[in-house]
């Protein structure tokens, strides 16, 4: 199996801590904004963006988790379902400056579901994306980030792998593997 | 990590494994968030149809499940036999045949008769999920006792249960039975002898006949109403005494060194097997089994909606 690393765990922290600014450039105090990290693999990028912020102005922003599988247009599509995972949206979304964090962007399917499966819980003022990679010319909806990590160009027979020390991981990396 | 029911129809808790019944539950939890969220409604369904066909009378089960639907967007049509052609003498098949040439994917059935829906499923298409067959099996039902147990002690593996009154006549008991035991409780019946079957220490539970004993030994208390329109003849000679022997109170839990759990399936004959003082106090769980009931119904029809 073909495997290119992507990016090295230094190069991430690097990238978190842009992403980190670009966020405080935008919405400075924080006052109206919450985060929501999309389940499964979001959540952990949402975790350490969310650190970072805190550090940086000492705000308590909001965080929570998103599942959207219960919103997914490919149930009964798929050879096997996806198994739900916890949601967890402990504050209020009406109104608010809204940031929708996950780790790759690739056909935007998900984030579809997952912007539905949000405004089941109010009418948010805005709603911003935030991914760790973009993987380039692959949309099958008119879906586009407002902030990214990293764009990277690939093939349908590629998948981006992001293994973070969270899942157990030994070492955070971002690889681009051929599927078998 | 299972992702899929092994089963297409839910028609008894005695062919599905532990792990379905753990999916079942996990899913559930899901499903439980979702309800109490300011919109309760998830799309998931919204290409299925599903009929309720019930040939036998039901308000709370029917009523969940229906709940459980629309929860999930599915559409939903509703077939009760007391309007319907079966008076004019057509077959359960022909029936249900004639539902599902409308295009219906799921059919949740109730009947008098133990086993109709294990009939049905070697006949259709369709996903069935059994409701209640006579005094057979009643699989959502002990889901959801369970499903209510494992939420209120954090586990049902290693925990007592006993299961109080008409065992003869419950398909809850049934299924509660074979719900536990694949969850790795230990289970007793109790009962007046005459309203315990034959068989059921083949089934490897506990019997007692004495009621302080039982609540003595549990930690759950699942107490069955006495299904007088099922009972033929006399099993014992009032209610007035039945209540005496084996009516759960106040006092009876008093007398006891710790604090049980009290459960019942509804619909409750307060005064008879539960008093209103048991009923209504803290360690019943009567309403949140209500409750889980519609989140526990979501999970199923979400997971054999996946089997097609």
């Amino acid at each position: 199996m073909q495997k290119r690393l992507i990016l090295d765990g230094s190069l991430l922290d690097v990238t978190i801590r842009r992403l980190g600014q670009q966020l405080i450039e935008n919405h400075q105090q924080f006052g109206q904004t919450v985060i929501l990290g999309l389940q499964p693999r979001g959540v952990h990028l949402a975790n350490r963006i969310h650190r970072y912020l805190e550090e940086q102005t000492g705000v308590q922003i909001p965080l929570g988790q998103l599942d959207s599988t219960f919103y997914r247009d490919d149930f009964r599509r798929r050879e096997s379902p996806i198994r739900a995972n916890s949601t967890n949206v402990p504050f209020i979304i009406e109104d608010k400056r809204v940031i929708l964090i996950d780790d790759v962007l690739y056909t935007a399917r998900s984030v579809r579901a997952a912007l539905d499966a949000m405004i089941a819980f109010g009418r948010p003022r805005s709603v911003e994306l935030l991914v760790l990679i973009n993987r380039r010319y692959s949309r099958d909806l008119p879906i586009e980030p407002t902030y990214i990590g990293r764009s990277v160009n690939t093939l349908h027979s590629q998948r981006v792998l992001v293994e973070w020390q969270e899942q157990g991981a030994e070492k955070d990396q971002i690889w681009l593997i051929e599927k078998a | 990590m299972q992702q899929q029911l092994s089963v297409k129809h839910l028609l008894g808790i005695k062919n599905i494994s532990s792990e379905d019944i753990r999916l079942i539950f996990d899913t559930a939890d899901n499903f439980k968030e979702v309800i109490n969220r300011p919109i309760k409604k998830v799309p998931s369904l919204r290409d299925i149809t599903i009929a309720n066909v019930f040939f036998e009378n039901s308000t709370r089960t029917r009523l969940s499940f229906e709940l459980a639907e629309k929860r999930l967007s599915a559409d939903v049509i509703n077939f009760s036999s007391s309007n319907s052609s079966v008076k004019k003498g057509e077959t359960l098949l022909d029936t249900v045949n004639n539902i599902l040439a409308m295009k219906v994917d799921m059919v949740v059935m109730r009947h008098s008769s133990p086993g109709a829906p294990h009939f049905l499923s070697r006949h259709i298409k369709a996903n069935i999920v059994n409701a209640g067959d006579g005094t057979h099996e009643h699989p959502t039902q002990a889901l959801l006792d369970t499903f209510s147990i494992r939420e209120k002690l954090g586990e049902v593996e290693g925990k007592k249960v006993v299961i109080i009154g008409d065992i003869l006549h419950s398909r809850v008991a049934l299924s509660n039975i074979f719900a536990l035991q694949k969850l790795g409780a230990e289970v007793m019946v109790c009962g007046p002898n005459t309203l315990l079957p034959k068989y059921v220490r083949e089934l490897g539970v506990k019997v007692e006949l004495d009621v302080d004993k039982a609540l003595q030994w549990c930690d759950v208390a699942n107490v069955l109403r006495i299904q007088l329109e099922r009972q033929q003849m006399k099993f014992f000679p009032s209610l007035r005494e039945y209540s005496l022997y084996y009516g759960i109170n106040k006092a009876r839990l008093q007398k006891l060194d710790k604090q049980i759990v009290v459960m019942h399936p509804g619909p409750i004959n307060r005064g008879v097997e539960l008093s209103s003082d048991v009923a209504d106090a803290d360690n019943a769980i009567i309403l949140d089994q209500v409750e889980n009931g519609v989140a526990v119904r979501m999970a199923v029809l979400y997971l054999l909606a996946a089997n097609k």
